[in-house]
């Protein structure tokens, strides 16, 4: 199976106050190719930080300390300026959180879908009948007429979908979606996941869908990576790791996932403890502070357990949890 | 096609204040270029024999303590009010621009720098450097634009070093960045418009502000040179005969209150069309 994406140990470090906060430490992933990826996580466990790096647009104080991102077998993470550029928009696009805030306010969504296709030598007229095509594709009702709208006449759903089309436009080989449910209501939620479906069945990219809602990962990915603080700590095929997790962290984020819930409590379930701080992680398991299987051994790195391959998670316990 | 009510033109002609400014500014406008020709008298002939004449058919609005027309000098007045206003505004909006711009893309260094320059020159009175460097530079109306250029461009600056830093960081531009667009691209094509509309605001507003500047400066005598129809050299003139014949002060003070109220009355409905969050409805 050949993979979209490949990301080897890669580590990124933020420059703060209080020294370097190492956001992601040796994140390894794959994405086949066709296939969609979730990334699953609670806030600031470096999900937005791996976006990022993959498009070597993190903020200036935050460097790559390490490791190999491999776009369709070819070496990105080195890549020059200019190589990126080609890249961004072409062969990797990007559906941001907010539709709200993500298209600018001030320029037509004709011309912002025009301006995508800068790279191709084709006229005026024939750029515009693409981007109507393409809006037309995401179920966007009057394509035509809404070239020459502003994001500001459309509703949440609408742009998200405009969002879409503008990300898919250009047939990418990787399509990001970072959280692009979070901020839609519950049935929006689910039109703009089985847009994503259809997308990915149409123009056959792969599709890396970050979310920290167990469920949407759930109906849409194939495959799932869980990280927490900045590591993976399991990954796997969708119903391998949510039926039959095999890290405790996984555990009880499903555990803890209030859809789950069958009658009324007090309060939602959560995991005890907080995040280490990133700026002193702890020697060896990472989860070990908040973990209720944790033993001595958890004081050393733990191992790459693999289960039912590709399933596999960071426990020194592994077998224990998975049961 | 947009129909026109809902174009920036029509909907400025929707509100009665915008009407109004449009009136007076065109009134302006149109004094200022024909003030040659709608002129009665030569603003520069003095007629020692009417001085102080009151308002008849020959001396519109009379004249002034040389015998000279002052419904002549009122145009030519409206001449320079409008030369200076839109000179010294364009200089320093784009002045503002272009530093305000650097200021927000440069690196911190710079923006701390070009902050410190803004400040240090909105921290004096604009009357007290008007005075300084009427000091340093000859009388006319070159030093009154220099004077505004000096004390406004530091507004426009940190509006649009502003604007620049907010956009920098908006989601929209990481989104075009993410999508392939050059920094050039992103500067001139997503930046820019996003930054022009309070800048033009803020430009509108300005012209009035300019223009009691020139007046003021006029006033106090370190404007305009001597015989200069400014409306401020006007007030100054009529000033001092306010008793016996108040139409010399009156046609200096009040085509400068009914400009001054024009172009604020433009700038306050160009505020509430351009800016998104007060225009009610579409």
């Amino acid at each position: 199976m050949t993979k979209t994406l490949e990301v080897e140990r890669l580590s990124v470090t933020y420059a703060t106050r209080e020294g370097g906060l190492q956001a992601l430490r040796e994140v390894s992933l794959e994405v086949p190719a066709g296939q969609i990826v979730g990334i699953v996580g609670e806030s600031g466990c470096g999900k937005s930080t791996l976006i990022g790096a993959l498009l070597h647009l993190l903020p200036e104080n935050a460097t790559r300390t390490g490791g190999s991102i491999r776009l369709a077998d070819e070496e990105i993470a080195t890549a020059s300026p200019r190589r990126l550029r080609d890249l961004r928009g072409q062969d990797m696009s990007v559906v941001f959180q907010d539709p709200m805030t993500s298209l600018n306010p001030v320029i037509s969504i004709g011309r912002q879908m025009r301006d995508i296709q800068y790279r191709d030598r084709i006229g005026h007229a024939e750029k515009n009948d693409r981007a109507a095509a393409m809006l037309a594709r995401v179920g966007m009702p009057d394509p035509k007429g809404k070239l020459s709208a502003y994001p500001h006449e459309l509703s949440g759903g609408m742009r998200q979908r405009v969002a879409i089309a503008m990300a898919a436009m250009m047939m990418p080989k990787l399509l990001i979606a970072d959280e692009p449910t979070t901020a839609l209501d519950a049935t929006l939620e689910i039109q703009i996941i089985e847009l994503l479906k259809e997308i990915q069945k149409e123009i056959g990219c792969a599709i890396l869908f970050i979310s920290h809602h167990l469920g949407v990962i759930a109906e849409l990915c194939d495959r799932v990576v869980v990280m927490y603080a900045g590591e993976v700590v399991e990954e796997g095929a969708v119903e391998e790791v949510f039926l039959r997790p095999a890290h405790p962290y996984t555990q009880k984020l499903i555990e803890c996932d209030p859809g789950r819930l069958k009658r009324k409590v007090a309060s939602l379930p959560s995991i005890p403890g907080s995040l280490p701080d990133l700026t002193n992680p702890p020697a060896g398991c990472i989860f070990r502070a908040r973990c209720p299987y944790a033993t001595d051994i958890c004081i050393e790195r733990p191992p790459r357990v693999t289960l039912t391959p590709p399933h596999w998670a960071a426990c020194h316990h592994a077998q224990e949890v998975h049961g | 096609m947009t129909h026109f009510r809902y174009t920036l033109l029509g909907r400025l002609l929707a509100d009665p204040m915008a009407v109004v400014a449009i009136v007076i500014i065109s009134g302006l406008v149109l004094a200022a270029i024909f003030a040659d020709v709608i002129a009665p008298h030569d603003f520069r002939a003095m007629n020692m024999a009417d001085r102080f004449a009151p308002p008849s058919w020959h001396y519109w609005l009379g004249t002034d303590n040389l015998g000279r027309d002052t419904f002549s000098r009122l145009l030519q007045g409206g001449r320079i009010a409008l030369y200076v206003a839109m000179t010294a505004v364009s200089i320093s909006a784009l002045i503002g621009l272009v530093l305000g711009m650097l200021a927000g893309f440069g690196p911190r260094w710079l923006d701390n720098t070009l902050l410190f320059f803004f400040d240090t020159l909105r921290a004096y009175p604009t009357i007290i450097l008007a005075l300084a460097l009427a000091a340093l530079l000859p009388r006319g109306l070159s030093t009154v634009i220099i004077v505004v250029v000096v004390t406004s461009f530091s507004e426009y600056g940190r509006v649009v070093r502003t604007q620049t830093l907010s956009l920098k960081n908006a989601e929209f531009i990481l989104a075009e960045r993410a999508m392939g667009a050059s920094f050039g691209r992103i500067v001139f094509h997503h930046i820019l418009p996003n930054v022009l509309g309070p800048f033009f605001i803020l430009a509108a507003m300005n012209l009035p502000v300019v223009i009691t500047i020139e007046a003021g400066m006029s006033f106090l005598g370190i404007g305009v040179p001597p015989g200069t129809p400014s409306w401020g050299a006007t007030l100054k003139d009529g000033f001092d005969f306010i008793r016996t014949t108040p139409w010399i002060i009156l046609s200096g003070g009040l085509p400068l209150i009914l400009v001054t109220l024009g172009f604020t009355f433009l700038g306050e409905a160009l505020r509430d069309q351009l800016d998104p969050k007060l225009r009610k409805g579409r």
